[in-house]
């Protein structure tokens, strides 16, 4: 879950973190009003799900609350990257003297946490980091003794940092890791993290991923805006893991190694996949609804099914299709692989209900699919011809 | 890791999941000794003895490795109590784990010297032997006994890979399913240097897909191999930043694409097979 920049720093203000004043606005009239009442300059901040608003124009500094409003009306019902802009965060402009890096992040390859501090704030890290590495300290963090103060003070010196600093900025890291617990992220970010004029730390942008599968203990968080299409976005909804690709031969397949290695197979083979769709885990019983959203987009001019169960049933997958082809009655060809628990079962199933005979390799099947959906093609060109 | 027959103790006997795999795995050969559900201490599930706690069953019976059938939220307790009880083998089929549960699971698990296996992986299959976990070990059109030692990700990919094997009378020594998170326990490279000291096995088929690094990791310990590796990795048209399925399989910013890493092994000297057919053709031609 990716939360937007406003929402992340009500979460971490409310966990100690200094963050500008500020306010959401949903119209320009709101903005300007905010920009009157913070004073100043303000900056104008399109509230997406997303990383990089600066370079795409989602960010608007703004002299007095006039240009506020002129901003706000500007972003407010644009779009950036594949959002809307629904809304803008107004807050105040900081004094900056300096801005630093700061994040905790999960090292997926060392399997714990990871703080990442740098005097070089406000920039693209990955940047910073392959350019000149020594300005970035990486640290691991041991997840059951958690951050020490001692630990967070070593980090602080081996920075460049203005000694009088060493001190806020140690217990700023404490607070961060904290709060990188207590949300189960993914990440937390604060870049740039801004020393003020007066020597002040304030989290002027905050990148929070919250962990999907935490969601359940996390109250506070969410619910996230959806990316993607409409039918990714249906899918979702009916809690199917399911992307649309630009393809025409719609896969159904058991488990994400099996689907995946199946849309392989059907590049390898000069074919094109229409989606990636796993019917396994828990979703192995819901083959109907399956093939229903499988079948739901236009661009599918063939189905390859390829299944392998292991923990999977491949009957009751069997079943559940045979149900959806019953009432959905597709016109198009189909392509059938499958091996695995309960095959015997499924195969009859499948030879029964569609007098379709299951192909002994999946090589075969994948390549009788490719063929079918470029005959399907070439019949409507030739129909469109005739017309 | 499992080099010799384990005394297994089942977390979450009681469950209806838990409950179907221990029949099979008892039916199957699979040494189960205990099982544990608080509260449901002195039942007994398919003649196993149910305990409360996983030191009660320690105090009645050797137990060499715990598999957790518990749901994802209660996965991260369940295996500390295990860790911390002394089992020095934890597998966690469950998927849908929180990653900071994940994290400290493994953190107590070192801190042990205990092996975490998964979480969201399918379990372990010594064909011929015992199998802990929900792949059908059972089955003779996917498990045979044999000389190759098979590792994977996820179980489905793992299935159609052993499937091919046992139709080309081809076997495995064991089959280690891995899972599909973005971190896990028993790591690719653990599997190699497993595989590598079991006199049980001649070659390796390694099963990866897109997302992390654990493939190119393992790459690294391939060219001291004295055994070779045969290697598949799924998702090579996986789009970036999308999530194919497995929370781990993602390419983001340009890395962990499948690309990569069949670059990554086959600089190291393992055969790489571009579908999944290929991988028994490069076995023969070893």
């Amino acid at each position: 879950m990716f939360v937007e920049e406003h929402d992340a720093k009500q979460l971490i203000a409310t966990g100690g973190v200094p963050i500008p004043q500020g306010a959401i606005a949903v119209s320009a009239d709101q903005a300007y009003g905010i920009a009157d009442e913070v004073g100043g300059p303000v900056m104008v901040k399109a509230q997406v799900p997303s990383g990089k608003r600066g370079k795409g124009g989602g960010i608007v500094k703004s002299d007095n609350p006039a240009d506020a409003r002129e901003a706000a009306a500007r972003l407010l019902g644009s779009s950036l990257g594949q959002f809307a802009v629904d809304r803008v965060l107004v807050e105040a402009c900081a004094d900056i003297a300096h801005e630093l890096y700061v994040a905790v992040t999960i090292d997926s390859a060392a399997g714990g946490p990871l703080l990442m501090v740098s005097t070089q704030g406000g920039m693209d890290i990955e940047e910073v980091h392959a350019t000149t590495p020594d300005q970035v300290q990486m640290v691991p963090v041991d997840i059951r003794a958690g951050l020490g103060a001692g630990e967070a003070m070593d980090i602080v010196t081996a920075t460049d940092l203005d000694p009088s600093l060493r001190a806020p900025l140690a217990s700023f890291l404490l607070t961060l890791y904290g709060l990188f617990r207590r949300y189960d992220a993914q990440l937390l970010e604060i870049n740039p993290l801004a020393v003020t004029k007066t020597g002040e730390l304030v989290a002027l942008d905050a990148k929070l991923v919250v962990d999907d599968n935490a969601a359940f203990r996390q109250p506070d968080v969410g619910p996230e805006r959806h990316t993607g299409t409409a039918l990714e976005l249906e899918a979702k909804e009916q809690g199917f893991l399911y992307v649309e690709l630009d393809g025409d031969v719609g896969v159904l397949a058991n488990g994400a190694g099996l689907t995946m290695s199946t849309m392989d197979a059907i590049t390898a083979h000069g074919g094109s996949p229409a989606n990636f769709l796993e019917v396994g885990g828990m979703a192995y019983k819901r083959a109907t609804p399956a093939l229903a959203l499988v079948l739901k987009n236009p661009n599918v001019k063939s189905l390859l099914v390829n299944l392998c169960g292991a923990y999977a049933r491949t009957d009751v997958i069997a079943e559940g299709l045979i149900a959806g082809f019953e009432a959905l009655k597709p016109e198009m060809s189909v392509s059938f692989c499958i091996h695995g628990t309960g095959e015997e079962r499924a195969q009859q199933i499948v030879r029964d209900a569609l007098g379709i005979e299951p192909h002994e390799t999946m090589d075969a099947a994948v390549m009788e699919a490719i063929a079918m959906a470029a005959a399907a093609s070439a019949g409507e060109k030739g129909e469109g011809r005739r017309q | 890791m499992i080099s010799s027959k384990p005394q297994v103790l089942v977390q979450g006997i009681t469950g209806s999941e838990g409950t179907y795999w221990t029949e099979q795995m008892l039916s199957y050969g699979t040494t189960v000794v205990a099982g544990c559900t608080p509260g449901k201490g002195g039942q007994t599930v398919a003649g196993v003895p149910v305990y409360n706690t996983v030191a009660d069953a320690l105090d009645a019976h050797p137990i060499d490795l715990s598999v957790i059938f518990v749901p994802a939220r209660f996965a991260k307790d369940a295996a500390a109590e295990a860790i911390s009880a002394g089992v020095l083998t934890v597998i966690v089929l469950a998927e849908f784990v929180p990653v900071h549960d994940t994290m400290e699971m493994l953190a107590l698990a070192r801190a042990n010297a205990a092996n975490l296996i998964g979480p969201n992986c399918p379990g372990i299959v010594f064909p011929g032997r015992d199998f802990v976990g929900i792949m059908p070990g059972w089955s003779d059109r996917l498990f045979a006994p044999g000389r190759i030692g098979v590792v994977s990700r996820s179980g489905s990919l793992g299935a159609l890979i052993n499937l091919n094997l046992v139709s080309a009378g081809l076997g495995q020594s064991a089959f280690l399913g891995l899972g599909g998170d973005p971190i896990v326990g028993t790591t690719f490279r653990d599997a190699l240097e497993w595989f590598e000291s079991d006199p049980g096995t001649d070659a390796i088929v390694l099963l990866g897909e897109v997302g992390g690094s654990m493939e190119e990791a393992a790459a690294e310990f391939i060219p001291s191999m004295a055994k070779p590796v045969v290697a598949f990795i799924a998702g090579q048209n996986a789009p970036e930043g999308k999530k194919m399925g497995h929370a781990g399989a993602m390419v983001s910013g340009g890395k962990g694409t499948a690309a990569s890493k069949m670059q990554a092994l086959a600089a190291a000297g393992a055969h790489v097979a571009t579908v999944p057919s290929d991988v028994v053709a490069l076995l023969n031609h070893l």
